[in-house]
């Protein structure tokens, strides 16, 4: 029997590090039969942390929201007597817990080994069938027909442009020259992403693999990874994955005695959105300023170092091994007619269960959020999704029952972009997304081109002008003719994408900031200088937010209910962050 | 083998590829906690690349700092799932309590108070990652307790 701890990112910030060592330190006065693993992320990040029980017979049972003071009990029924404990299992392998919907919607093909293996040992992805698709590929030293079978698979680029992955490879194949870099794109920025992080910590191999298999399908010696310096796990778990795939000749001079060469050098990133463009990841990887270049020449004819050069994101690598094993047919078997496979979501936001969700493309908006995902929290009204990140947009509750594929997605204004999904329920307020967004871009834009650098400026003055009551007539108009400006004259995907979020929540939510410019007044009560703040019946005269407030607008005895006064009042919010009892009313 | 591979700098120096700086940079900022005039003027050196292409890279990406840090460094998350999660309250009451702006060190080289992009940890939103530990469902009462250990080592340590 093993008791298996997940401790992705999440995990840890959950608190299962002290569950881990709990049931360490525990553990070691039981009998031999039962020890501690380590294992990744399942996914279920809102019942972290998790903790599993593995019967020698494979039976799992999946236990959630297991702090360190849980561990005696679930040590002494479970381990000791055999009994599991009903009322904190989330999932089982035999159909039980109460979470078990979260998992039975899905198909897990990219997460097929998250929190089933120990990222972190070698030994344990070889047991589950690992590095057999790159054994397969060497064997019959066929690339034509590997870029074939991937081409045939239906697969495209996960990270956001949904280019068809066997055609970049066939084009970085054909492209001369003697060196050919296979480049993983790990540096995933977008703000309510983190399918990748969870993939690297939770399963490393699968992508060192995908990426020696591209790399044997190009016809590359050498490849890297771009990774995010803001995931050190990640980072620390690539560089334990690739030592320990070097050492068991999965990489190297000679992979498996094949006579294939392929190495594997991490490059951590320093942080710049833009560097998820390819032509800037590459200026990024020769030690330049992250700015993107005109293409063509696209990086498959001309990337790193003047070389062919193939980029593709992590979830991708991690499909490979899967469809070389599996067959190109049983992958292009999911999904819709020019989406195929299945997508990694990640779910944030106003939702119940949040977390990692992979669901075959062509399942609709309505089913992620309701079906998987268990709806809105505290049940409140859903509103939108966000998605695709600052190049996305805001999909409103009425195409709920859009399906996901990449065309149906880009019909509404969004993209499908890296798969990050940002549930909205009433209390947002979509202006002030949309300046979020813009906010983040305009931070973002590299400079080159003068209409994302001044033009994603002035968008966010009129959204902050706006958000701050202070907007006029015609901004709206303004905010349009920028919106068109921005994206018909910038060079890379940041700028062309970067209006997409204001030109959404314009066509969708227009009344919102009409609202918000005319009657001054924010519907979703979010803008803090458009509020009303009030005290309601629930003060009991603490005084605590008198003395709070600076423009001394509260007055009020002690031990009996406070008064604002409005004309005083500057809005600064300091009497509802003081206030312990929810009596400050911001409407 | 199992220890993480550490970047082989001598290597890299000599091959005379540009793709050193980021590393070099990366290396000198873990170390020092930012990167230096001297610093540059060191891989200039070192490396023959050009000081403006130095400080180009240095004053471009957002993860090198130019000025001296504290002990502990804060990085708030305002990812989307934080900010809808209200992250900027947890940001306000974190200047509160330091007395600092965002970007800014306390007088004591105790804590530095930064804004990040995402830390991806959006279901636990809203995030506050503290040196290598990430804080996650906060509240902005929570806020002080969650420093309390980071102030205790201070008083503890030498």
């Amino acid at each position: 029997m093993r008791i298996l701890v997940g401790l992705g990112t999440c995990g840890m910030a959950a608190g299962a590090g002290a569950t881990y060592a709990a049931l360490q330190a525990r553990t070691g006065t039981l009998s031999g039969h039962c020890n501690v693993g380590k294992t990744g992320c399942v996914g279920m990040c809102f019942r972290e942390p998790l903790v599993e029980v593995r019967e020698d017979d494979g039976t799992r049972w999946q236990y959630g929201q297991m702090t360190p003071e849980r561990v005696d009990r679930l040590l002494e029924e479970h381990v000791g007597k055999g009994q599991p404990i009903e009322e904190w299992l989330v999932w089982t392998s035999e159909g039980k817990g109460r979470e078990k919907t979260f998992l039975d919607r899905q198909q897990r093909i990219v997460l097929r080994n998250c929190g089933l293996i120990d990222p972190e040992r070698i030994e344990e992805y070889l047991e589950v069938g690992g590095y057999q698709a790159l054994k397969r590929v060497l064997e019959r030293k066929d690339p034509d027909g590997l870029i074939n079978t991937i081409i045939e698979s239906g697969l495209r680029g996960r990270g956001g442009a949904g280019f068809l992955t066997g055609m970049k490879w066939r084009f970085t194949r054909l492209a001369s020259g003697k060196q050919r870099y296979v480049i993983c794109n790990a540096d995933e920025g977008d703000p309510g992403a983190f399918m990748d992080r969870s993939v690297l910590e939770s399963d490393p191999h699968s992508v060192l693999e995908g990426m020696a298999i591209a790399g044997h399908a190009i016809g590359a010696t050498q490849g890297y990874i771009y990774v995010r310096a803001e995931y050190p796990m990640a980072v620390e778990r690539l560089n334990i994955a690739v030592a320990q795939a070097e050492a068991h000749g999965l990489l190297g001079h000679d992979v498996l005695g094949t006579g294939f060469e392929f190495h594997v050098e991490l490059k951590e990133g320093a942080g710049a959105f833009v560097c998820g463009e390819e032509t800037a990841l590459i200026a990024s990887i020769e030690g330049r300023r992250g700015m993107p270049r005109i293409r063509p020449p696209f990086p498959a004819v001309k990337g790193l170092w003047e070389c062919p050069t193939n980029i593709n994101n992590v979830e991708t690598f991690a499909n490979v091994p899967w469809i070389v094993l599996n067959g190109a047919l049983a992958f292009n078997r999911l999904g819709t007619a020019n989406s195929k496979g299945t997508k990694v979501f990640a779910m944030a936001g106003k939702i119940r269960r949040g977390g990692l969700v992979e669901v075959p493309m062509g399942i609709s908006i309505r089913a992620i959020v309701n079906d998987v995902c268990g709806g809105i929290k505290e049940d409140r009204k859903f509103k939108a999704v966000q998605m695709g990140g600052p190049s996305g947009g805001c999909i409103p509750a009425e195409l709920q029952d859009t399906v996901i594929d990449y065309e149906s997605i880009n019909k509404t204004g969004a993209i499908m972009g890296s798969g990050g999904l940002v549930v909205l329920d009433e209390t947002t307020c979509m202006v002030d997304v949309a300046r979020f967004f813009l906010d983040f871009t305009q931070r973002e834009s590299c400079g080159k081109c003068t209409f994302c650098r001044v033009g994603t400026k002035r968008m966010l003055e009129i959204l902050v002008r706006i958000t701050e009551g202070q907007g006029r007539e015609g901004d709206i108009e303004k905010l349009e003719n920028l919106a068109s400006l921005v994206r018909n004259n910038s060079l890379c995907g940041l700028g062309q994408t970067a209006p997409n979020p204001v030109l959404t929540t314009l066509k969708y939510f227009r009344g919102e900031y009409e609202a918000h410019i005319s009657n001054r007044k924010c519907p979703a009560h979010q803008c803090q200088a458009l509020l009303t703040y009030t005290v309601n019946e629930k003060c009991n005269g603490c005084q605590v937010c008198k003395r709070a407030c600076a423009a001394k607008a509260i007055t009020g005895e002690k031990g009996k209910p406070h008064v604002i006064d409005h004309s005083l009042c500057v809005r600064c919010d300091e009497c509802y962050r003081a206030c312990r009892f929810e009596a400050i009313t911001r409407m | 083998m199992d220890a993480p591979r550490p970047y082989d700098f001598k290597n890299l120096q000599y091959r005379g590829e540009g793709g050193v700086l980021i590393p070099l940079l990366q290396k000198y900022q873990n170390e020092d906690g930012y990167i230096s005039r001297e610093r540059i003027a060191e891989i200039h050196r070192k490396t023959g690349v050009p000081l403006s292409q130095i400080f180009g890279v240095a004053t471009f990406y957002a993860q090198f700092r130019r000025h001296p840090v504290g002990r502990n460094i804060i990085r708030v998350c305002h990812g989307t799932a934080c900010h809808v999660a209200n992250a900027r309250a947890i940001s306000r009451t974190l200047e509160d309590q330091l007395r600092i702006r965002d970007g800014e060190t306390t007088p004591d080289r105790e804590f530095t108070l930064e804004t990040v992009a995402c830390l991806g940890c959006c279901s636990l939103a809203p995030v506050v990652m503290i040196n290598k530990d990430t804080h996650g469902n906060l509240k902005p009462t929570d806020l002080r307790k969650v420093l309390r250990p980071y102030r205790e080592k201070r008083a503890a340590g030498p």
